[in-house]
């Protein structure tokens, strides 16, 4: 269970406040989604729950399964379950993506004490994961992200997502820059993902995202606070009216 | 990747010292007077046990060196050096003229071991790894031992000190030492002719491909003491060697110096491929001691389709100097170099290559990747230059710097010169930094900020450590991370 409470959040330099009180709670098991316009801290937020160092908590707790992620360093916050899928995934250039995810994964099974995974083990996971999304191998030899399209960044960043099987998925606007053929794929992709341990944070601006991936709950974001929350019906009616309301509102 | 794991665990067991190979090894020397007269320069041909040809070659130089100026032009800074103030011999005493291992001190066998080179023949050829290395010792001012000689010795292949050459085969000696760097080539290497004390010589006879890696680690322990080694390599026609380098030094307070000269003669058809680990102490943390390490390396491709190819792995010393460079004087022969130069702390780096090209159809390539950290500096310095003869000369040059931290600097100095029209010369050049995004999306996966830098890094170098024989290969990858260590967080 992921608990956020009262999270007020600047900018390192403490001029401007992105997050103003923002309270949370995705049960296990759950999917919920996050909708907002555009500049209303749904990035701000993912980076903050990862523990991204440009911003600084001025209040609040972000607890998992009751551990204050706040006081724990990004890669421990991973060992401890958290993933993030990047609306921007980074390139890291001459490092195959097959020697990142081994590399990845294995620290952070060691981050839990866990045994690091045989090659040919390794090697079997990385294969049917890749299959699940459309991967073709020689894409796993090349460098990570090095070239790829915006669709295939997205589908490497539900492909790490499988492998680590996190307890908590972030996805940051996945769905953007997506075709409707690679929205099916990535979606499949996460709602094999979905158990009854594992939540989810579906982050997106539009509603389609979440015909394919059906939430449990909605919540409206606006100037850095859950100004509603609601079930999957609520999605709807954004897509309906916009986001004006809830603009003025908490500008109000 | 087996090599990535080992990174990450090397620089998880690093201590605050990062500098393992800093201890020293207590031994009885014998040393010259300390500074640089005539008298020393006969001092150390005497001991050496030399001819009079090599005397005089050597007092000539001595002569022509009073006359020159250190060169100043290299983006380095450091205090004049007072060559009288240092030693120019140091022998281990009971190392007269070790006939085998086992006249060899065993302090010194103990440091070489500490320093992880498998020096007994035995212990390699029961071990588990499948190749084996023929290495030359170089401890101080002398070879202490050479391995494998009688296997050598079979398919014709000289590897001995060039102490030894000079006496063993002196025609070979008088016919190529300093015909690829001239006596007068340079300040240091115009003192190295005159002091130099030892270093490996190496003789491949036509149409053989030498049977296995040469190596040969060069260990300066006395204090005070200057290393000047001398390496000469040729390769007969339709010949191969590949041959490896490693340095290292003790962890002392004061400055010493290392200048060495090596020469590389690749005939027709003959290949070389000369791969170097420096590793020599780079200094503490605020920039006192460490080696300073100004060095030339010159191949020459003289016979027609000879391939010279320098590989080089840049970790140590407080200041770097050094060109490794290629003439390429045969029809169709080609000049290759890749360079890892990695500068953390207050090191300094100028370092790079010349490619001259003098026949017809011959071509280069230069790759090389700078990284600096703390408060170094890294300055890529390379000369590209084709003859009026030299038509459809080609050559290609990529030179990447990554910068971690706000602190270092990363500098890149292409020198191209074409005096035939059809000479076709490609540059390409990137500079760039860890970006803190970088870090976090690896950290965000689980990797610590070293885990991955480690792994930043390991891929910007993955180009040229690919050139580097697997040995070496893992042992660099290591290295690099330790002198990164610290440059993170
Ligand atoms: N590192 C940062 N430095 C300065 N401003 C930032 C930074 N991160 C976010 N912001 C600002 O905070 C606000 C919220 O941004 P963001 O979290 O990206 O919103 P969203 O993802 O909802 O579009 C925007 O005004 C954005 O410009
Ligand atoms: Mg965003």
């Amino acid at each position: 269970m992921l608990e956020i409470r009262n999270l007020h959040v600047a900018i390192e330099d403490g001029t401007k406040k992105i997050l103003n009180g923002l309270n949370l709670t995705i049960r296990d098991g759950e999917v919920a989604a996050i909708m907002g316009p555009n500049g209303s801290g749904k990035s701000t937020l993912s980076y903050v729950i990862a523990g991204k160092d440009d911003y600084e908590v001025l209040d609040g707790e972000i607890l998992l399964d009751g551990e204050n992620l706040l006081e724990m360093e990004p890669d421990a916050r991973a060992a401890a379950g958290v993933f993030l899928a990047f609306q921007y995934p980074l390139e890291i250039p001459g490092v195959a993506t097959m020697t990142f995810l081994k590399a990845a994964l294995n620290a952070q099974r060691k981050g839990r004490g866990e045994n690091e995974l045989t090659t040919p083990d390794f090697m079997k996971r990385v294969k049917v994961g890749a299959e699940k999304l459309g991967i073709p191998q020689d894409m796993l030899k090349r460098g990570l992200n090095v070239g790829f399209s915006g669709g295939e960044k997205k589908r490497m960043e539900i492909l790490q997502m499988a492998l680590l099987e996190p307890s908590i998925g972030i996805l940051d606007e996945t769905d953007s820059g997506l075709d409707i053929d690679a929205l099916k794929i990535v979606s499949e992709g996460v709602n094999a993902l979905r158990s009854a341990k594992r939540s989810f944070l579906v982050i997106t601006h539009y509603q389609r995202l979440l015909n394919y991936i059906v939430p449990d709950t909605v919540h409206v974001m606006s100037k850095g606070q859950i100004v509603r929350t609601g079930g999957k019906e609520l999605a709807f009616e954004l897509e309906a009216n916009g986001y004006a309301d809830y603009v003025t509102n908490a500008a109000a | 990747m087996v090599a990535v794991k080992e990174t990450v665990e090397q620089v998880k067991q690093l201590d605050v010292d990062q500098y393992k190979y800093g201890f020293s090894t207590e031994l009885e020397v014998e040393k010259a007077p300390k500074g640089l007269s005539e008298d020393i320069v006969r001092f150390i041909s005497m001991k050496k046990g030399e001819p009079s040809w090599m005397l005089d070659w050597r007092l000539d130089a001595f002569r022509r060196w009073k006359t020159m100026d250190e060169p100043q032009w290299a983006r380095v800074h450091y205090p004049k050096i007072d060559f009288n103030d240092s030693y120019y011999y140091a022998a281990p005493k009971k190392n007269a003229a070790p006939k085998t291992l086992d006249d060899v001190d065993p302090a010194i066998l103990e440091t070489y071991k500490k320093l992880g080179i498998p020096l007994r023949e035995q212990e390699l050829l029961a071990g588990v790894q499948t190749s084996k290395i023929a290495v030359d010792a170089v401890f101080d001012s002398v070879s202490v031992v050479t391995t494998f000689k009688e296997e050598l010795k079979k398919a014709g292949v000289i590897f001995c000190s060039i102490s030894e050459a000079i006496k063993d085969h002196p025609d070979l000696v008088k016919k190529y030492l300093g015909s690829v760097v001239p006596v007068t080539d340079n300040y240091y290497a115009t003192l190295n002719c005159a002091v130099f004390t030892d270093g490996s010589f190496v003789y491949i006879p036509e149409g053989t491909r030498c049977p296995m890696e040469l190596s040969t680690y060069f260990r300066i322990n006395e204090k005070n003491t200057g290393q000047f080694e001398r390496t000469l390599i040729i390769a007969e026609k339709g010949s191969y060697v590949s041959y490896l380098e490693g340095c290292t030094a003790p962890q002392r307070d004061e400055n010493q110096l290392h200048a060495a000269v090596v020469e590389l003669v690749a005939l027709d058809d003959a290949e070389i491929k000369y791969s170097t680990v420096q590793n020599w102490y780079p200094g503490d943390a605020d920039g006192k001691g460490g080696i300073y390490n100004f060095v030339t390396k010159r191949g020459d491709c003289r016979g027609a389709n000879s391939k010279i190819s320098w590989t080089q792995v840049e970790t140590g010393s407080a200041i770097t100097w050094k060109y490794p460079s290629c003439i390429l004087r045969g029809d169709n022969s080609r000049g290759e170099f890749y360079s890892i130069a990695v500068s953390n702390g207050y090191q300094q780096v100028d370092s790079g290559t010349k490619m001259i090209h003098l026949g017809k159809n011959t071509s280069s390539r230069i790759i090389s990747k700078g990284i600096s950290a703390g408060h170094s500096q890294n300055t890529y310095r390379g000369q590209v230059s084709a003859h009026r003869k030299a038509t459809n000369a080609r050559n290609f040059t990529n030179c990447d710097s990554l910068l971690i931290g706000e602190t270092c600097g990363a500098h890149t100095v292409p020198y191209l010169e074409s005096k035939n029209a059809s000479a076709v010369f490609e540059h390409e050049a990137t500079t760039s930094k860890i970006s803190e995004d970088q870090l976090f999306y690896c950290r965000q996966r689980g990797l610590s900020a070293e885990e991955a830098t480690a792994l930043i890094v390991n891929g910007f170098v993955k180009d040229v450590l690919q050139q580097l024989p697997m040995e070496f290969a893992v042992e660099a990858q290591k290295l690099i991370s330790i002198s990164l260590e610290g440059s993170v967080g």
